[in-house]
C-alpha cells in the first residue's frame, strides 16, 4: 500500500501588544464595553485619516529578525478590498507587495527534543477586524436572522505569520506554532492568548506518497480554538484525505471548518471562485523606509531566544527535554534558573530542586518562585551542600522549606544548627558503637550470613545521629566493625 | 484599452452593485474610454521613471504609541443605519457556512 506523507503549512494571525490601534489612538485592549474603543479612524467615518503607530512597526522588525527573516529597506501598505460587516472600511489595510519582513525560519524542537526547521515565507503587518456576533436561533451563522457587532477589536495591530508548507505532521504543527508563540512571549511583542482570539491559526492540508515532491490539493482548516484542536483537526484532516485517496477519490480545494465536538472538518465553502481582493498601495498612507540604524539596535537588543536557550540547556547543561521545555516556557522561571546554576555550578541538581521541590511549593501557595523569599544564591549554596555530602537529602528537604519561609541562607542555618552531614569517624563511630551493642541479635544475624540486615544498623545509626551521620562513611565502618 | 476588455459585470459583482442591461451597456463604455484617456500615459518613455506606489514625496509618517480619547458610544451608534442595545446590527452575514 502507498506510504502517504502530510504536508502542512501554517498561516498565523497574532495581534501585536501595544497601547493604541495600528493606525488610530484609541486604546488595544482585550474585551470590554463593546462599541466603547472606537474613533472615526477605526470606525472608517468619512475624512479620517490613519497614521501608522511606530511601536508595531518596531513590533514586526523584532520577530522578523528572532526569525532571521530579511528586513526589507522599503515597505508599505495595501489595500485588501472585500466586503464583510466586522470590517468598517469594505477594505482592511494589509501588505501584499512589499511586507515589512520577508523569509526566515521557525526553529522549533519536539517532545523527544529533536530539533527541526520550518521556513518562513513572510510575516506582515495588518489590521484587526471587528468581531461579530449571529443572534438569532442557533448562534451560528446559518440560521442567525441578523448579526451584531462590536468594533472594539478593528484596527488593533495584527501581524499574519506565513509558513512554507514544511511540516509534515500534528506533532511538527504544534512544535511550530509553541515556537512561535514563545518567541513572541519571549520579545514582549503579542500576549499570544488562543482564549482571547490573540492569536489564530489556519491550517492547509495535502497528503502526498511519499516519495513525491510535488504538493497535493489543499484543504484550509479554520475554526481551531486551541493548540489541542489544531493537533486534533489536523490528523483528522490527514486520515480524511488519505481515506478518499485510497477509495479512488480525489480531494478538492476547499475550506473545511474544524468542529471540535463532532471530532471532524466539514466543507465551509467552495474556493473554486478565488476571492480578487484587488490589491492597491493605500494612498492615504506613505511607505515606510526602515532605518537601518533601528533595525541594528533592535537586533543588538534581542534576548536569548527560546531555540538558543533550548540548545543550550541540552547541550552545555544536559537538561532533559521536558526540563528544558518547562524552564523556557516561562523565561523568567529560565533566568531564576540560569541564576541558580551560575551559583551552584550544578545544572542538573538545581533543575531537580527547581522543578521539583521548589516548583511544588510555588504551585501550591499560587506564587511564582522567582516572587518567593527563595533566592537563587540560596539554592546554589543548598544544591552546593548537596553535591558536596554536606547534607543528606532529608536535611535539604527541611531547609528548602524553611527557604520558603524566609528563613534566608541554608548555609547559615546548617551552621548555627549543627546539621551539617558528619564524615568524621571520630564523631560517627560512638553512634556505631551504641547501635552494635544495642542490636546484638541483629549482628549475630549478620555474621551468620544474613548480610541483609546490614540496612538496618545503618539505618538505627542514622537516627541515632539524628539524619547527620553522613551514610556512605556509616556503611564503611560498620562492616569493618562487623568484620 | 477598449471597453470590452472589461467585465463590467464582474466589476459589479465585486462591488456590490446590481446593474441593469442599460446599465451594463453605458458603465462599461464609459469605464472603456476613462481607460483609453488613461493609457495616453503609455506614449511617454518611462524607462528611466522608477516604479512608485505614492505620488507624495513623504515617508514614515508614524505615530507614537499613545491612547487618546474615543467617541462615545451613544454618539457611536446614533450614527448607524441600524443598532440594537450596544452593538451595530447588520443584516445576517451569508455564505460563510454551508
Ligand atoms: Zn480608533
Amino acid at each position: 500500500m502507498t506510504q502517504w506523507e502530510s504536508v502542512i503549512g501554517i498561516e498565523c494571525h497574532v495581534e501585536l501588544k501595544t497601547n493604541s490601534k495600528m493606525f488610530c489612538a484609541c486604546p488595544n485592549e482585550f474585551g470590554g464595553e463593546p462599541n466603547t474603543k472606537v474613533c472615526p479612524v477605526c470606525l472608517a467615518l468619512p475624512g479620517a485619516l490613519p497614521v501608522a503607530n511606530k511601536i508595531a512597526i518596531e513590533h514586526m522588525i523584532r520577530a522578523g529578525l528572532a526569525f532571521g527573516a530579511e528586513i526589507p529597506e522599503f515597505s508599505k501598505f495595501d489595500r485588501k478590498n472585500y466586503f464583510y460587516p466586522d470590517m468598517p472600511k469594505d477594505y482592511q489595510i494589509s501588505q501584499y507587495a512589499m511586507p515589512l519582513t520577508q523569509g526566515g525560519a521557525v526553529r522549533y524542537w519536539l517532545a523527544d527534543g529533536s530539533m527541526k526547521e520550518c521556513r518562513l515565507t513572510r510575516i506582515h503587518l495588518e489590521e484587526d477586524t471587528g468581531k461579530s456576533l449571529h443572534a438569532g436561533t442557533t448562534g451560528r451563522i446559518a440560521g442567525s436572522s441578523h448579526s451584531l457587532i462590536d468594533f472594539n477589536r478593528a484596527g488593533v495591530p495584527l501581524m499574519e505569520c506565513v509558513s512554507e508548507p514544511e511540516l509534515h505532521s500534528a506533532d511538527e504543527a504544534i512544535g511550530y506554532l509553541e515556537a512561535l508563540k514563545r518567541t513572541f512571549v519571549q520579545l514582549g511583542i503579542s500576549d499570544v492568548k488562543m482564549e482571547e482570539g490573540s492569536l489564530r491559526c489556519d491550517a492547509n492540508v495535502s497528503i502526498r506518497p511519499a516519495a513525491s515532491t510535488e504538493l497535493g490539493t489543499k484543504a484550509e482548516i479554520k475554526n481551531m480554538n486551541s493548540f489541542r484542536s489544531v493537533h486534533r483537526a489536523i490528523e483528522s484532516e490527514i486520515a480524511r484525505q488519505i481515506e478518499i485517496v485510497q477509495s479512488g477519490g480525489r480531494v478538492v480545494q476547499e475550506t473545511r471548518g474544524w468542529d471540535e465536538g463532532a471530532g471532524r472538518t466539514h466543507t465551509m465553502r467552495s474556493k473554486e471562485q478565488t476571492h480578487d481582493y484587488r490589491y492597491f498601495p493605500d494612498p492615504d498612507l506613505v511607505p515606510v523606509e526602515v532605518d537601518r540604524e533601528l533595525v541594528e539596535s533592535i537586533r543588538t537588543a534581542l534576548p536569548e531566544l527560546p531555540h538558543e536557550r533550548f540548545a543550550r540547556y541540552r547541550g552545555h547543561l544536559k537538561l532533559t527535554p521536558a526540563q528544558a521545555t518547562q524552564l523556557i516556557e516561562d523565561a523568567a522561571l529560565g533566568d531564576y534558573f540560569d541564576a541558580c546554576v551560575s551559583a551552584s555550578g550544578h545544572a542538573q541538581q538545581s533543575a531537580n530542586f527547581v522543578l521539583g521541590d521548589l516548583a511544588r511549593l510555588a504551585n501550591e501557595n499560587r506564587m511564582a518562585l522567582y516572587d518567593s523569599p527563595v533566592r537563587p544564591e540560596h539554592v546554589g549554596e543548598l544544591v552546593r551542600m548537596v553535591e558536596s555530602k554536606t547534607i543528606n537529602s532529608k536535611i535539604a528537604k527541611d531547609l528548602i522549606a524553611r527557604m520558603w519561609a524566609g528563613d534566608g541562607s541554608p548555609a547559615a542555618i546548617v551552621e548555627r544548627e549543627g546539621l551539617a552531614q558528619s564524615s568524621d569517624v571520630g564523631t560517627i563511630d560512638p553512634f556505631i558503637d551504641e547501635v552494635l551493642r544495642a542490636n546484638e541479635k541483629s549482628v549475630m544475624d549478620f555474621r551468620a550470613g544474613k548480610t541483609n540486615v546490614l540496612g538496618f544498623l545503618v539505618g538505627q545509626v542514622m537516627k541515632a545521629s539524628a539524619g547527620k551521620a553522613n551514610p556512605r562513611i556509616v556503611q564503611e565502618r560498620m562492616r569493618e566493625k562487623l568484620g | 484599452m477598449p471597453s470590452q476588455e472589461i467585465d463590467i459585470r464582474y466589476v459589479a459583482k465585486l462591488a456590490r452593485i446590481a446593474l441593469t442591461d442599460e446599465e451594463v451597456e453605458v458603465f462599461g463604455r464609459q469605464l472603456g474610454d476613462l481607460l483609453g484617456h488613461v493609457e495616453a500615459l503609455s506614449e511617454l518613455d518611462t524607462a528611466s521613471i522608477a516604479a512608485t506606489a505614492q505620488v507624495v514625496e513623504s515617508r514614515n509618517v508614524e505615530r507614537e504609541d499613545v491612547v487618546s480619547g474615543c467617541l462615545e458610544r451613544e454618539r457611536v451608534l446614533e450614527m448607524a443605519p441600524q443598532a440594537q442595545g450596544v452593538y451595530f446590527r447588520v443584516p445576517r452575514i451569508i455564505a460563510e457556512e454551508t
